[in-house]
């Protein structure tokens, strides 16, 4: 009976060592590539001692669709829809980054209402985007609700999406001068209405579930904490870099088109784990909100894109008169517009993080290099040492804290 | 600059602190479109990235990306790897470009940034790009088992080789690509704008000489080309309108004849065309 006793309680003789003596190996599982907490197609290669993650090898590439490659062999503005199709929950924030290289090369002015409108929609898209993140972070860790109901706000951003530029998704509303369409004075009309009902009943009411509930703390303080140090090593940017405590926001430090104008807080963390990088994105929700209020009650009337015709295509009803018009648009539609040699570095301050996009143009109609720098790529590859000592279980939360979107990582 | 790029701060200065900084090592400084971009050796490379980033001044913490691009007209050293930095403090961007082949390894910065791991990887993966010092130099975004570096200029868009299920075999087979279409490569590039390429019938259109060339003949030698023609047809005759071979007129009536019948018609009274 002692023998039995001692078994139970884990008491073993040295001499004669039991199972649990003996020395286990790690044992390595396969994450992924098809689960639906890696939020893609993300293959981790995880090390697990017992239930503790030792070293996570992640694997990328599985959505590699050689966009770069692809648009070496397109005009500038063919290129343009693919950048929707990178970061596919933010699609517009992607398209900014590009038209901003296009223009910087061009030195091209753009009509200050073009400008107001593309501060709009990219902070719609950032509600956009972190509707999608924040809900699904959240059911990673087990909560149903407030993901239905920021699916509710998600939709809401896509109708809007819809009205101004005919696509739910892949808007290619941006345009290397301005914007395509301009939109309706009932859309705008509608985005005010939303913004102060809608958007901060729905909103309010799910992070309301989650940001102070117990469980939810739980699973994520103190999660992958990150030093300052560690986020600048490891090229963070974006909600990531913030919620280490560094109030690095590309839109306030380096302000593109009327950023500078608006008036809006960074919000930055204290401690750097999950919940900071969470907390982080819920404030940014609310000051995207502000933003856009400030471009609905500033924005001018004007052009909607640069009066440049060796750039920007004339509109339908223009062509039906003009045939300097017509020459211009059957012109940009073939051959395109030459951008004059060189190479510009752009980064703007996506949802996820800094997008960049190093442009080199050989003075062709064609880009010669077009790398994109995902946000994704430094974040992911930081994975390893933020799970290391972290259950197997807090990998999504992890994961979820990062944002990650594979048709932007793996490009 | 009228384009609203984003706004960081001045680069006045920057190349004269990198200058005084790097002396030597440095090959060529450059501010084009508002950006520095810094042209150094490769042997220098990392001991230009801890200048860059310790010295008081410069301080470009944050290494952003790693980009390579192919320049296969230069010949020797075809491939040049560009790093853009990102200082936080001064609020600065600038860029290190490095030129190397597909045999000389670039210096790894992984021992200051290890984010720099799988920017070089990526690089690898589509140049061919070695790094000395990169511990884990695997591909990175390509297929596993897959051959060739996809962002070199001579890789084909369409690649070499294509995947799919294969019923018969119920797994994924790897087959060389057949393409169903050619290819279709449109030249948009405009002839009136320096296109470089010669069109069949661009010879006759040739001119003897350089356009603007002044001409070989004197200018008592020049001749006009129907010179021989217009000496020839000098008046003889006075033109008057008094017979219509003078005035061209026809005849008064067209031709009083009447036609031959058509044998193959039928006249029908009343309706019908061929009445």
């Amino acid at each position: 009976m002692s023998d039995y006793l001692e078994k139970l309680e884990g008491v073993t003789d040295a001499a004669d060592p039991t199972l649990a003596d003996i020395d286990i190996q790690n044992y390595t599982i396969n994450f992924g590539p098809q689960h639906p907490a890696a939020h893609g197609v993300l293959r981790l290669v995880l090390e697990l001692d017992g239930e503790i993650i030792e070293r996570v090898d992640p694997h990328v590439g599985l959505l590699h669709r050689g966009t770069e490659k692809l648009i070496e062999y397109k005009t500038y503005m063919q290129a343009l829809p693919y950048f929707d199709r990178l970061d596919y929950c933010s699609p517009m924030a992607m398209e900014h980054t590009y038209v901003l290289a296009v223009e910087k090369l061009l030195d091209l002015e753009v009509p200050i209402r073009a400008q107001y409108l593309r501060v709009l929609f990219a902070e719609l898209t950032r509600i956009s985007n972190h509707m999608l993140n924040l809900g699904s972070h959240v059911m990673d860790v087990g909560a149903m609700t407030p993901n239905l109901w920021l699916f509710e706000i998600r939709e809401d951003c896509m109708n809007f999406y819809e009205r101004a530029s005919g696509a739910r998704m892949h808007a290619a509303y941006f345009r290397p001068g301005g914007v395509h369409e301009d939109v309706p004075l009932k859309l705008l009309a509608d985005i005010g209405e939303w913004l102060d009902t809608r958007l901060p009943r729905l909103f309010e009411d799910a992070i309301s579930l989650v940001a102070d509930n117990r469980i939810f703390k739980q699973r994520n303080v103190d999660i992958a904490t990150v030093s300052r140090d560690d986020a600048i090593k490891w090229g963070f940017s974006g909600p990531m870099i913030r919620g280490s405590g560094i109030a690095w926001d590309l839109r306030k430090s380096q302000p593109y088109d009327v950023y500078a104008k608006m008036d809006f807080e960074v919000p930055v963390g204290t401690r750097g784990d999950c919940y900071d990088r969470f907390m982080v994105r819920v404030e940014e929700v609310r000051q995207s909100a502000r933003i856009m209020r400030q471009c609905l009650s500033e924005m001018p009337d004007g052009p909607i894109a640069s009066l440049d015709r060796k750039v920007v295509p004339p509109k339908r009803g223009e062509m039906k008169r003009s045939m300097e018009a017509l020459i211009h648009h059957f012109k940009l539609y073939t051959e395109g517009f030459h951008v004059p040699a060189g190479d510009v570095y752009v980064a703007t301050e996506s949802p996820k993080g800094e997008f960049g996009v190093y442009l080199v143009a050989d003075g062709s109609n064609k880009p010669y290099r077009c790398k994109i720098r995902p946000t994704a790529f430094s974040h992911l590859q930081a994975a390893d040492f933020m799970s290391k000592g972290h259950m197997l279980a807090d990998t999504t939360a992890i994961l979820g804290a990062m944002d990650i979107v594979f048709g932007e990582c793996d490009r | 600059m009228r384009a609203p790029a984003p706004a960081y701060a001045v680069n006045d200065g920057v190349i004269d602190a990198a200058t005084a900084t790097l002396g030597g090592k440095l090959d060529l400084a450059t501010e084009l479109v508002g950006e520095v971009a810094l042209h150094v050796a490769r042997d220098s490379l990392v001991e230009t990235m801890i200048a860059l980033r310790d010295t008081p001044g410069l301080e470009y913490q944050q290494l952003m990306e790693i980009a390579g691009v192919d320049y296969p007209d230069r010949g020797v050293e075809r491939f040049e790897v560009v790093y853009c930095l990102l200082s936080l403090t001064r609020n600065h961007r600038i860029r290190v470009h490095v030129r190397t082949d597909d045999t000389l390894p670039v210096p790894s910065v992984t021992g200051i940034w290890p984010v720099a791991g799988w920017l070089e990887r990526e690089v690898y993966d589509m140049y061919g790009v070695l790094f000395s010092g990169n511990g884990d130099l695997r591909r990175i975004l390509t297929d596993y088992g897959f051959r060739g570096h996809p962002q070199r200029k001579d890789f084909p868009l369409s690649g070499y080789v294509e995947m799919r299920y294969s019923e018969e075999a119920k797994r994924v087979v790897y087959e060389p690509v057949r393409l169903a279409q050619d290819f279709r490569n449109f030249d948009f590039m405009s002839p009136w704008e320096g296109a470089e390429y010669i069109l069949p019938g661009d010879e006759k259109a040739k001119l003897p000489e350089e356009k603007g060339a002044p001409t070989p003949l004197k200018a008592d030698e020049i001749q006009k080309a129907d010179a021989a023609q217009s000496a020839k047809a000098t008046p003889t005759e006075v033109k008057t309108t008094e017979s219509p071979a003078q005035t061209g007129a026809g005849k008064a009536e067209p031709d009083a004849t009447p036609k031959p019948k058509n044998p193959d018609v039928t006249p029908t009274p009343g309706k019908g065309q061929n009445l």
